[in-house]
């Protein structure tokens, strides 16, 4: 199998810091670089970074597991807004199924997203979890 | 061995990073068969353990970005060089440092590199730093001491190997600091204590022989060899941070130097998170550094099997006091915890596997 070495290296920067785009036409903020704005169709479209925080718009609790999760579960799968507005899906993370709840403050995390195999490449990315309690 | 002589090479920013999860030594000690009679000496109650989805990169990546958020008169563009210190690094051969510098948005225009002198990898990434940013090469350089420390199932190991790191932001009369070095002393010796070969998964260890001959031999060395070039005593400093692989030998090892146990208390986290292996005395810094004063001075003495120490004698500056609330303290991350049994302990260790 010929390893995905180009589309990991293409997707890690947004991947990792969570990249956005910007309308300048509309002000729309989007995930990941964008060539054309999903909203109004402009190509004046701007590369941002995206907010670190925000809260929990949706959920839900996967039970069926990907083998990837080698057996870890269940999980959760969220739709967070970010305080700019802009929504995004993410895993979230440190958090138990029980504890997850709309409106709950998330922030970002960097974590393994999957590898080829035990030989290939190693995918990172964002996930999210609840803010850290400061002293 | 370096007396620096000036207060201009510094730390701008730290920033340090735990996982969630804990194991109690209990829980350990129930899968084996263990009397809990016999793991008193380690002086551990529990150790961090890395979640399904975390290895020693995105716990560099977490700490690196901490320390940046202490840092923010630093743009990551203006990082000259990442080096990351570790003996756990996922891939043996593709730099943690490489994954660091994208996560971050450092410049291509960077220099990047892993160190591994096992539990003294991390002071030697802070060494070249210093190195680097006293020479003029280096604006800023970020170096970073992190491990998901490996043990053998069923190894005495396992009651101590933990998960977790720190990062530092250091630059030479530049920025807002937190903290300068005044000097910095180095020991190495051809000591078998501890080893992994290459291509096997878990190390291995020489038992009683990591003591003595090792760690107290090397530390000891380390610590007033650096005094002495200072001309320093214990006396005149405010903390004590020595490598901490179980919780007693950093406090035997503070007493044998002269220091009484309240110099050593506030920066110990191996009874509660266990060793983070290249992390773990850095990270004591960062606890340290979370609650000292401007004016007070820490030695810092990392270990590396096989073996070497790193001392460094640091000052703490006014910086502290504006930035330290920037970022989760270290003990922010000891109270965030959620407890694990041995079975997902080994599960998210990749112990075990389907």
């Amino acid at each position: 199998m010929m390893p995905k070495s180009p589309r990991i290296w293409q997707l890690a920067e947004r991947r990792y810091r969570l990249l956005g785009s910007k309308c300048v036409l509309c002000g729309k903020t989007s995930v990941g670089p964008r060539s054309i704005c999903p909203a109004c169709g402009s190509d004046k479209v701007e590369t941002v970074q995206l907010p670190s925080t925000g809260t929990i718009y949706s959920y839900t609790v996967v039970h069926s597991l990907p083998a990837e999760k080698n057996g870890y579960g269940p999980y959760i799968m969220a739709i967070v807004a970010l305080e700019d507005g802009t929504k995004l899906t993410a895993e979230i993370v440190d958090c138990d199924p029980e504890d997850v709840k709309i409106g709950m403050p998330v922030e970002l995390a960097f974590r393994l997203i999957g590898q080829e195999s035990e030989h290939g490449i190693i995918y990172y990315g964002y996930k999210f979890r609840p803010i850290i309690p400061r002293t | 061995m370096t007396v620096f002589g000036d207060k201009k090479t510094v730390i701008v920013g730290y920033g340090s990073y735990i996982p969630r999860y804990r194991i109690k030594i209990e829980s350990i000690a129930h899968a084996w068969g263990e009397s809990l009679d016999t793991l008193r000496g380690l002086r551990v109650q529990e150790i961090s353990v890395k979640g399904p989805d975390e290895d020693q990169v995105t716990i560099a990546v977490e700490a690196a970005r901490n320390a940046l958020r202490r840092a923010p008169e630093v743009s990551p563009k203006d990082i000259g060089a990442i080096y990351s210190g570790s003996e756990s690094k996922p891939y043996a051969v593709k730099p943690t440092s490489t994954i660091v510098a994208a996560a971050i948005g450092a410049s291509m225009s960077v220099r990047l590199a892993d160190y591994e002198f096992a539990c003294k990898g991390g002071t030697e990434a802070i060494i070249s730093c210093i190195s680097q940013a006293r020479s003029g090469m280096i604006k800023y350089g970020l170096a970073i001491a992190a491990d998901c420390s490996q043990s053998l199932p069923g190894d005495v190991l396992e009651y101590t190997a933990s998960a977790g790191g720190s990062a530092f932001v250091i630059g030479h009369d530049s920025g807002d600091p937190i903290a300068y070095f005044e000097g910095q002393y180095s020991v190495g010796t051809d000591t078998p204590d501890f080893w992994r070969r290459d291509l096997i998964k878990y190390p291995r260890h020489g038992g009683r022989f990591t003591g003595e001959p090792a760690y107290f031999r090397h530390v000891i060395a380390a610590a007033t060899g650096l005094m002495k070039e200072l001309d320093m005593k214990p006396e005149d400093f405010d903390y004590i941070v020595p490598h901490q692989p179980n919780g007693s030998f950093p406090i035997e090892v503070a007493k044998r130097l002269g220091f009484s146990e309240s110099k050593v208390l506030p920066g110990l986290l191996s009874p509660i998170v266990g060793n983070f292996y290249s992390g773990s005395s850095p990270t004591g810094l960062c606890k340290v550094l979370d609650q000292a004063k401007p004016g007070q001075r820490i030695l810092l003495v990392s270990f590396g099997s096989g073996a070497g120490s790193d001392a460094f004698s640091i000052v703490v500056a006014e910086g502290i006091e504006r930035k330290r609330g920037l970022a989760p303290k270290v003990e922010d991350y000891i109270n965030r915890k959620k407890y694990v049994d041995y079975s997902l302990y080994a599960k998210f260790w990749g112990k075990i596997a389907r």
